[in-house]
């Protein structure tokens, strides 16, 4: 253990022993974090299911007006992300700069992508007045569904999209420092925490998605197969 | 000691199987199951998950103290889901409050 202190590592922080230890740190601090990400997700996803729970009719009738062609085209360009994303950790561990920078980029512009497409969809909820509030119609007559219980659904809706989004906004904004710090010769295979964690939290803005992809989109798909 | 590294084959083979469940959980979503179609889309959603954890995550090559971490947090919330459906399901049982 003494002998990481006789010889300077790049990168070690002087309270860690050695850089094995000082990695588990990170992984294990940023899991913490994710850990609190977890439960704060999970009280929305509570929600969630009691209220579609309580109202299931309204629920799947609120749900189909959600065009599922264009949340099944963000789910796979998150997945794309991931797969980049990991490259980049990946790239990082074998010391490939360009390759690292090249693959954060790409990560940054699929997120960018999503973000896109979920702006598409909130303008067009907001053209039809979907959005909860004093502005909110929905045109019943077409529908089964209470109208109160399907607005019930859009403010559970742009809570849980709208705080995914806010995720990915911040998480774009991480990427884009550790282009910059890549850039700046900051990573090598013995130290390249950084680009690890900040992967642990894209994997897991791209896993809330995977479960809000089939609970908010595809529960009206068996009535409205568009 | 050092950390280890995940072979590139292995993040395309957990895409591809990613891209494939999104396709399952949307074709199934086509089909009038009842209550079954939550049941499927969450066990789908919950093996996407578990992919993206113990793969793209690392947490398969990760301590055990991380896989502590890491269970302790889903379990967790498994206790803020268990108590909560426990209550809102047996409220009708007796008939002191509504």
């Amino acid at each position: 253990m003494a002998e990481s202190h006789t010889t300077h590592q790049v990168g070690l922080a002087h309270h860690f022993d050695n850089m094995e230890q000082q990695r588990e740190a990170g992984t294990l601090g940023m899991w913490a974090f994710l850990i609190t990400e977890i439960m704060f997700f999970g009280g929305l996803f509570l929600a969630y299911i009691l209220y579609r729970t309580k109202f299931p009719g309204s629920f799947a009738a609120a749900s189909s007006h959600l065009d599922w062609k264009l949340g099944a085209f963000n789910t796979a360009v998150l997945i794309f992300s991931s797969l980049t994303m990991a490259l980049a950790v990946y790239y990082s561990q074998t010391g490939d700069r360009a390759k690292l920078i090249g693959f954060l980029v790409l990560t940054i512009v699929l997120g960018f992508a999503f973000l896109v497409v979920k702006a598409i969809e909130y303008h067009d909820k907001y053209v039809t007045h979907h959005i909860p509030g004093p502005f909110f119609g929905f045109r019943w007559e077409e529908q089964a569904g209470d109208p109160k219980q399907v607005e019930m659904f859009y403010y559970i809706y742009f809570a849980m999209t709208g705080v995914h989004a806010l995720h990915m906004v911040i998480g774009i904004g991480i990427m884009t420092v550790l282009v910059w710090m890549a850039r700046r010769g900051r990573f090598t295979p013995e130290y390249h925490s950084p680009v690890e964690i900040s992967g642990l939290y894209w994997h897991f803005v791209d896993i809330v998605w995977i479960f809000l992809f089939p609970l908010l989109y595809l529960l009206g798909a068996h009535i409205h197969p568009h | 000691m050092s950390e280890h590294v995940v072979s590139r084959k292995i993040y395309f083979i957990i895409f591809g199987a990613l891209l494939v469940l999104t396709a399952a959980t949307v074709w199934v979503a086509t089909f009038d199951l009842g209550a079954w179609n939550a049941v499927v889309a969450l066990s789908i959603a919950v093996l996407k998950g578990t992919l993206v954890v113990l793969y793209f995550m690392h947490v398969r090559y990760s301590s055990k103290l991380t896989w502590v971490f890491v269970a302790a947090g889903f379990f967790w919330l498994a206790i803020l889901l268990a108590f909560t459906f426990s209550d809102y399901a047996t409220r009708g049982w007796v008939g002191i409050a509504k």
